[in-house]
């Protein structure tokens, strides 16, 4: 008997503290897959975001600092500098590059430094309750736009991928998600190459991806992938965004 | 034979391999796990599995893990 | 290898602090323009390649703290300097060190405050020091020199105590000292020998199967209070063994004045003109203002004498006296906020007043 799909090995047995149906889960197993395929357990640190995220070092046998809120990519920076050879990761929600830590991403990404940036995009603050995210869609009810998000009060989603793309230290951007098997793969693949790059010096590498969150979205855990299908992909499209 | 084996203790019951799954082998349990939670289980008594390991591959938990039985190693 | 007769060059103040570092080791610097330390943050731009190491001109000084971080997590001895708003920016890092219990060192070349202030030299930040600044239980070792030499000196023992006991330690100066220019040696005067500095909490990647975590987030039942106790006995033996200040006359002065940084130097002149003339004047000038000196304050309050506290501020290390005295002795205060620095006839002016 062969096993044709087993758990990968830099997972812990923890069980997640997570939803049921939240797109952590996926992405932080794409994430063990990925590190082990490229064999670079040994040398990798990853940085822990503020957000539902936090607890990723209990679900990863990596090397991990928790940063302040918004702060991986400056920490990253400290990393990677005093340690060129390892890989240093960040993993972050849409509050937490894109809100508070707008402008160490920025200037991150500007400078090109040489790190992998794991962006999961689901629209809301999961952890403290559903608030609005700046990647929240116009219309969209949470907790802080209990009427949905209004353009004129609360501004429009912001297009942190898109922005980031036009800086010249940023090598390779690109948006996927993990609403379907196929797009579960093509996050894989997305995933290794932003770590490829940074293995080959690249510069700076993101992978944007749209998550689910069932609790805060209302919808059961299919729903809420039929809603990154339907509906959200059409705001944030899929794809490959910058690859130099 | 392909054996989809479930780790129940992990399962939180989100259903995305029932959604998922193309020949519909992954059926709502009555079976409660030790969370309480109502788990999900494999049936595929006319062996019917292709392996296509989606259902492993949408599981947030990494709970499901996928064998086949008649390879010789 | 001290030398015997090593050398002295005249050098500013801020550059000396660079020097120190350098000599202590540190490779890591980001910080951000301010005045009155920029001469600081270019001489590390010039040095830290020179050195082998890595100078960042950080985006904010919020960014420069949380490089020091990501540095520090690595095990690398990191700094980061500002001026009082920068070091406001910085306070959330601060915290954030403290409770990972991650070394580093932080400049703060104080001037006028509170909000945009000016750049003249201020002890104002004396209370955002050592009162914590940030949120939570924590401490920062401060130390306050009070010449060029001293920046050195100190400079230099803060990378030693940083690593020593895992904390962050606040160079506490001001734009004064930091834009003179003095003859300085530079050799360190204290050394300090560390009791372990392979630094096996460092994340450098999982070798071993067990994987490192760094975090202050601790949710489990009693688990951040078991932490808090933890750091409060890394606290109590810093308390126990870095006080740091130095006496004059204490054996006979009937009035002590109790200064730091600048203002101490402006005592001091005050106190030996006092002194020719015959009056028994003293001083006790805290080098480290947390562990502050409490003990010998407490000893000569009970001599029958007056305290002067005399600082560049509206009255923040006085309150600290006050605690060392316990209502044993009258301190009295004399204080020049907003920039401004005391002349040596105010402070006489003062003293004559009170005995």
């Amino acid at each position: 008997m062969k096993k044709i799909y087993t758990k990968s090995k830099i997972l812990t047995d923890t069980p997640t503290h997570y939803c049921p149906g939240c797109g952590h889960g996926i992405v932080h197993r794409l994430v063990a897959e990925v590190i082990e395929e490229l064999d670079i357990q040994e040398k990798t640190i990853a940085i822990a975001p503020v957000g539902c995220a936090v607890l990723a070092y209990d679900y990863w046998k990596i090397d991990t600092a928790e940063a302040a809120h918004g702060r991986p990519c400056a920490v990253a920076t400290g990393m990677k500098r005093m340690l060129p050879d390892s890989i240093i990761f960040t993993y972050q929600g849409d509050g937490d590059l894109a809100a508070i830590g707008t402008a160490e991403t920025i200037h991150a990404a500007n400078r090109g430094e040489n790190i992998t940036v794991i962006f999961v995009n689901n629209g809301v603050y999961g952890m403290t309750g559903g608030q609005m995210a700046p990647t929240t869609l116009l219309g969209q009810k949470t907790a802080t736009t209990p009427k949905g998000r209004s353009k004129s009060r609360e501004g429009y989603p912001l297009k942190i991928s898109e922005m980031l793309a036009i800086l010249d230290g940023v090598c390779y951007i690109e948006r996927t998600a993990v609403s379907s098997p196929s797009n579960v793969i093509r996050t894989k693949k997305a995933i290794k190459k932003a770590f490829q790059n940074q293995i080959d010096k690249k510069g700076f590498s993101m992978v944007e991806i749209l998550s689910p969150c069932p609790t805060y979205w209302g919808l059961s855990p299919q729903e809420a992938m039929e809603r990154i299908e339907k509906v959200v992909v059409k705001n944030w499209p899929l794809g490959v965004i910058k690859d130099v | 034979m392909i054996e989809v084996k479930i780790d129940i203790e992990k399962c939180k019951g989100c259903k995305l391999c029932i959604y998922y799954c193309p020949k519909k082998l992954i059926k709502e349990s009555k079976k409660l796990n030790k969370r309480g939670i109502y788990v999900v289980e494999f049936d595929d008594s006319k062996n019917e599995c292709l392996g296509c390991r989606q259902c492993a591959i949408m599981c947030p938990e990494s709970a499901i893990e996928i064998i086949d039985n008649e390879i010789k190693e | 290898m001290k030398k015997d007769n090593p050398e002295k060059i005249l050098m500013v103040g801020n550059e000396v602090i660079g020097e120190a570092a350098v000599s202590a080791g540190c490779r890591f610097y980001a910080g951000y323009p301010i005045t009155p330390q920029n001469e600081l943050t270019a001489y590390m731009s010039k040095r830290m390649p020179e050195v082998g190491g890595v100078f960042i001109q950080a985006e904010s000084e919020l960014a420069a703290i949380n490089m020091v971080f990501g540095a520090s997590c690595v095990g690398e001895r990191a700094m980061t300097s500002s001026s009082s708003p920068g070091i406001s920016l910085k306070q959330e890092g601060i915290s954030y060190l403290a409770g990972c219990q991650l070394p580093a060192v932080i400049v703060n070349m104080t001037r006028g405050g509170p909000g945009l202030g000016n750049i003249a030299p201020a002890q104002s930040d004396y209370f955002q020091a050592t009162r914590g600044g940030g949120h939570g239980d924590y401490r920062t070792v401060v130390l306050a020199p009070n010449s060029v030499q001293e920046l050195f000196d100190l400079t230099y023992l803060a990378f030693g105590l940083a690593d020593e006991y895992r904390v962050p330690v606040i160079i506490l100066g001001d734009g004064a000292l930091g834009q003179m220019a003095e003859p300085v040696e530079l050799e360190p005067h204290i050394r300090y020998k560390l009791t372990n500095n392979k630094k096996d909490w460092a994340l450098r990647g999982n070798k071993t199967g067990k994987h490192k975590i760094i975090r202050s987030l601790l949710l489990g039942k009693g688990a951040l209070e078991r932490h808090n106790r933890r750091l409060e006995e890394v606290y109590n033996k810093i308390k126990d063994k870095e006080v740091r200040f130095e006496g004059f006359y204490l054996d006979d002065a009937k009035l002590i004045l109790v200064a730091f940084g600048t203002s101490s130097r402006i005592c001091k002149k005050a106190m030996e003109v006092l002194r020719s003339e015959g009056e028994k004047i003293g001083m006790i000038r805290p080098i480290t203002l947390w562990p502050f000196p409490y003990d010998i304050i407490n000893k000569k309050a009970e001599d029958n004498v007056k305290f002067l506290t005399v600082e560049m501020n509206m009255g923040q290390m006085v309150e600290d006296v006050r605690l060392a005295v316990e209502g044993k002795a009258p301190v009295h205060f004399y204080g020049r906020p907003g920039g401004e620095i005391p002349t040596e006839k105010e402070i006489i002016e003062q003293i004559r007043g009170i005995i």
